[in-house]
């Protein structure tokens, strides 16, 4: 008994310090984001708990910094990404789960093969593609939108993703419908993608995850501070404040606030488990 | 079963996901090549062949050997403890104990939050009169420049790193566990067997493809390593955080030295090509059904 209650404390101790760690620097960005112009925020020892605590800094960058503009930006990115890979994704993996035809091996293996080279190794090309067919802000804003999302909008992950999910599937429900007269659009949009919603599901949260803290490509190809997207915009700040770390701890914590609701309203998606492999870019 | 689509319809499917892949991802992977063979430095429009120019220059550049050491430092340094502590936590977390979904919620936070965010999170804390000096303080060790000493900076970087990863690499090994049969842990506790002696007897071994997985995955994460140094060093001081990808951003976007950076890219492809196969063909064969 006594062992056993000894085992549950110290299971509880390990498990309660790596949470403190885990979000501890958060913890410290948000005091330092709370703590007024006249509270030293070097002080020794550090005070977690603001002397005087103030809203001013929240105020202060909101009022200087359009992070409205970039919240929104981000979130056009985002659904454009998101959208783009659900409808790309399935379109693709639906023959590769079930139809036989010339080429599909080929198909297969390239799709395959884009799993394996790493966007960073071929960023510079993508660069001057993108430049070439004029999609970037220096154009218009809607060009640059659609150049910050169409690197992104198809991956092998998702396609492979939703292979699977049509493979689960019994072909008896295929023949029925067939039966009943259904041409292979109606097949794919009726009958299938009813039936694969908890991948797409899964496949639109962690597409929506990646590309939101997605910050490599947006600082490459963004030109104008109008449209920049929160990790470029935030990032910004450090140069904009240079050593006003309230005003860029509460910038900071502003930015991270939509996405740790999205987390905790998806929570059961995160934690199931069951997503091995499905984010990290 | 019948064929009920006919002879395009397949084609039709695949099409939007390929024209995507081709002009975003198997255009630029040639082109890239193609640049690594050419010499930007006279005319940025109209460039020279230049043979294997690029590449005997990267192989004589000095900068180019300290970037791979760092590289080699970040895989030396962060992978053994992202295969290992993530491990840890999911066996932990894995007992039946209460605030399971707690402690996931927490120690996955990190991972979801932007890497953004999270690198000025760290640059905070490891400002000269930061938090952690003043915890080395406390404990009567003289303060260091987390991220202007040239000898730590590489390795406060990885910190970062390896915080933000043990989250994502805990909830993969907790999938695994789960395949783990009760009754070997059952037949451990009948013979009395400690934890660490039961987990390395019936856990290890049956979850072994998995860590090795987690040993890929986290040295290709690690070997395109962007974000924390662009946010938190500029690759200094003294080119000590500069990594690869760092230093081809630099060169294509800064310096706008396109072959140079492109050759430097076709070696960073192939490093990662090849732990990649080592992955798909060895780890992940169900995943992908091959």
């Amino acid at each position: 008994m006594i062992k056993k209650m000894l085992k549950s404390v110290s299971i509880h101790s390990v498990l309660i310090f790596t949470s403190l760690l885990s979000i501890f620097p958060f913890i410290w960005l948000l005091s330092t984001s709370l703590k007024g112009n006249s509270e030293n925020i070097f002080a020794y020892p550090p005070a977690i708990i603001p002397k005087e605590f103030t809203f001013a800094n929240y105020t202060g960058v909101w009022h200087r910094v359009d992070l409205m503009r970039y919240f929104i930006n981000s979130m056009v990115v985002a659904g454009g990404t998101v959208l783009l890979n659900l409808i790309l994704s399935a379109l693709a993996g639906y023959p590769l789960a079930r139809m036989e035809f010339k080429g599909k091996k080929i198909a297969f293996f390239a799709i395959l093969a884009t799993i394996m080279v790493p966007f960073q190794a071929i960023m510079l090309p993508v660069y001057l593609i993108t430049l070439k067919l004029r999609l970037v802000d220096g154009v218009s804003d809607a060009a640059g939108f659609v150049g910050l999302i169409m690197p992104f909008a198809v991956n092998a992950f998702g396609i492979f993703l939703m292979r699977q999910a049509f493979m689960a599937i019994p072909r008896e429900m295929e023949e029925a419908a067939i039966v009943d007269g259904c041409n292979v659009f109606q097949v794919f949009w009726k009958v299938l993608l009813p039936m694969v919603k908890p991948s797409l599901a899964v496949l639109a949260i962690f597409t929506f995850i990646g590309s939101w803290g997605e910050f490599l490509w947006p600082s490459i190809i963004l030109t104008k501070e109008s449209m920049f997207t929160l990790p470029v915009g935030i990032n910004n700040l450090q140069g904009m404040f240079s050593s006003n770390w309230r005003y860029i701890a509460a910038g900071s914590i502003i930015s991270t606030i939509p996405i740790i609701i999205f987390f905790l309203a998806m929570q059961k998606y995160f934690i199931a488990g069951e997503n091995e492999g499905a984010v990290k870019g | 079963m019948f064929k009920y689509y006919g002879k395009i319809a397949p084609y039709l499917f695949l099409l939007p996901a390929c024209v995507v892949l081709v002009i975003f991802f198997f255009i630029p992977f040639f082109q890239t090549i193609v640049l690594s063979f050419q010499d930007y430095s006279n005319n940025i429009y109209n460039p020279d062949w230049s043979g294997i120019a690029n590449y005997i220059e990267i192989f004589k550049n000095p900068v180019f050997y300290k970037v791979m050491l760092n590289t080699f430092i970040y895989l030396i340094a962060a992978v053994p403890v992202l295969a290992v502590v993530p491990l840890f936590l999911a066996i932990l977390i894995n007992q039946k104990i209460r605030g399971i979904t707690l402690y996931k919620i927490l120690i996955y936070l990190p991972v979801i939050v932007s890497i953004v965010v999270a690198a000025i999170a760290f640059k905070w804390l490891y400002a000269d009169q930061g938090v952690l000096n003043y915890i080395l303080n406390v404990l009567h060790i003289k303060s260091i420049g987390w991220l202007t000493d040239s000898n730590y900076a590489i390795y406060s970087v990885i910190i970062l790193t390896i915080w933000k990863g043990i989250g994502y690499y805990m909830m993969i090994y907790l999938a695994a566990l789960m395949s783990v049969p009760k009754e070997l842990y059952e037949a451990c506790d009948i013979d009395g067997a400690g934890f660490l002696r039961k987990h390395l007897t019936v856990t290890v071994p049956h979850i072994m493809p998995v860590i090795a997985l987690v040993t890929t995955i986290s040295s290709i994460s690690a070997m395109k390593i962007f974000a924390e140094i662009y946010v938190m060093t500029k690759g200094g001081p003294l080119n000590s955080t500069k990594t690869i990808v760092y230093y081809i951003y630099e060169k294509a976007f800064e310096n706008l030295e396109l072959g140079y950076a492109s050759a430097m890219s076709v070696i960073l492809l192939v490093v990662v090509m090849v732990f990649s196969m080592i992955n798909i063909f060895c780890f992940e064969r169900n995943k992908y059904q091959l």
